[in-house]
């Protein structure tokens, strides 16, 4: 495979990327001239069930999203370090083995800590 | 290649899967109406075929109101973020030895990478809403997807190990090599891969970030008209795209006796794996929040990880 191919085929994704834009985009304007516009002060009012909204929604939320959001990026790099890992093992052999073995052991005792720990329960 | 036909062969794409959305949200309504002793959609055209073709002329023609107190910029473009990446990820899958997308050696990273980002789409939706159910629909949401991202990953990785190589058509040869598909050999990955994928496409029993019964519709409740239709179709396609790629990866992608052509056995392979989604719609009742986040925490990532030691230790034991 050529350089020439090989860049066209990132060009074929881009084209997906764009063309996955460019459709909600382009599908969104041209329905502007088929579909009425008639807002009023109570239809663009926050729907809560039919009766005055209560304040305002974009809040400080429950500390419990934000745990599992650390712990969501702890193991995500761990993920990160396993893919090449995964890819190359066959040249690795034992060594490459047992080390990430060893690092993936290390990952579960930290994944034990926090359950021992509670944070991965939800009240 | 021609560039021009690169172009065209997206918009191919992008028109089948458009057709696929249509029929699969069809499907999905007939399914689960048979399941359930009722015959589902049945009024237009026969056996109800042009039902979501009807509603999308609906929504098309439907008023897009945007709430006085949303955030405007970010609740226009939440839709289109929704939509984009589940259309992109359809670029690196392959569905015959001849007709397949971009080749590229990154295939499963760039397809992980680029679905993640409908996460933000989610999250966008339901902050800019300003409104208390799209809130807690969303961040139940990001919770939950950045939750089962990880089993997700991690059930493909023992795929990976057995292969060496992350690209898509590798990946099929190799199964066509071994004789067998991948479900057999790394069936705990195939299981993990299953049950997170229905989470991850917030699915029933996972639809905590749509729940109806509590939350109205989550997420989108402040949207109308065809900006709800693209969250509905971002949806479609990235279940589509999913179950596409579980196909490649554990089901032996194009693979299958000679008597029906290689894209065929693709696609009927996508259609079990949606059927078994339906199916489980129909079968399992909503999950709650704690024993979904205890699920994927306690039970999915410890399995996904042995897994993955007991791949690399075979994988090294037999060279």
């Amino acid at each position: 495979m050529g350089l020439g191919a090989y860049y066209d085929n990132y060009i074929l994704v881009l084209i997906f990327m764009l063309l996955g834009v460019a459709l909600p985009v382009v599908s969104l304007t041209f329905g502007r001239f088929v579909r009425p516009k008639n807002p009023y002060a109570e239809k663009i009012t926050t729907y809560e069930s039919g009766i005055q909204p209560e304040g305002d929604a974009q809040v400080r939320y429950h500390v419990a999203y934000y745990i599992v959001a650390l712990e969501f990026i702890i193991f995500d790099v761990e993920t990160v370090f396993l893919i090449p890992w995964a890819v190359t093992l066959d040249q690795l052999g034992w060594v490459g083995l047992n080390l990430m073995l060893i690092f993936i052991a290390i990952l579960a005792l930290g994944l034990a800590y926090s359950w021992k720990k509670k944070v991965l329960e939800w009240n | 290649m021609d560039y021009l036909l690169m172009f065209l062969y997206a918009v191919a794409v992008l028109m089948v899967l458009l057709g696929g959305v249509t029929f699969a949200i069809l499907a999905e309504r007939k399914v689960i109406g048979a399941m359930q002793l009722r015959p589902g959609p049945n009024r237009h055209g026969p056996w109800g075929v042009f039902q979501t073709i009807a509603d999308v002329l609906k929504l098309l023609l439907k008023e897009d109101v945007i709430p006085a107190n949303a955030d405007k910029k970010i609740f226009v473009l939440a839709p289109v973020l929704a939509f984009a990446p589940a259309f992109s990820v359809m670029a690196v899958l392959v569905y015959s030895s001849t007709v397949g997308g971009a080749d590229i050696n990154i295939g499963v990273i760039y397809f992980l990478g680029v679905s993640s980002i409908t996460m933000l789409g989610v999250l966008m939706g339901g902050w800019s809403s300003n409104n208390k159910y799209a809130l807690f629909g969303s961040i139940r949401g990001v919770a939950q997807m950045v939750s089962y991202e990880l089993p997700l990953i991690l059930s493909i990785i023992g795929v990976i190990i057995m292969v060496g190589s992350l690209n898509l058509t590798d990946i099929v040869n190799y199964q066509a090599n071994m004789g067998m598909w991948f479900i057999v050999p790394q069936f705990l990955g195939f299981a993990v891969y299953m049950i997170s994928s229905i989470a991850e496409l917030n699915r029933s029993p996972f639809d905590l970030p749509e729940a109806e019964s509590e939350l109205v519709a989550g997420f989108f409740t402040e949207y109308s008209g065809f900006r709800f239709a693209m969250f509905m179709l971002a949806e479609y396609t990235y279940a589509i795209a999913i179950a596409g790629l579980a196909t490649t990866l554990f089901l032996g992608g194009w693979l299958g006796p000679a008597f029906l052509p290689e894209i065929v056995w693709f696609m009927l392979k996508v259609v079990a794996v949606m059927f078994i989604w339906f199916w489980l719609t129909a079968t399992l009742p909503r999950a709650r929040v704690d024993q979904l986040m205890n699920f994927g925490w306690k039970v999915l990532i410890p399995v996904a990880l042995l897994n993955i030691v007991l791949t690399s230790i075979y994988k090294v034991w037999m060279g």
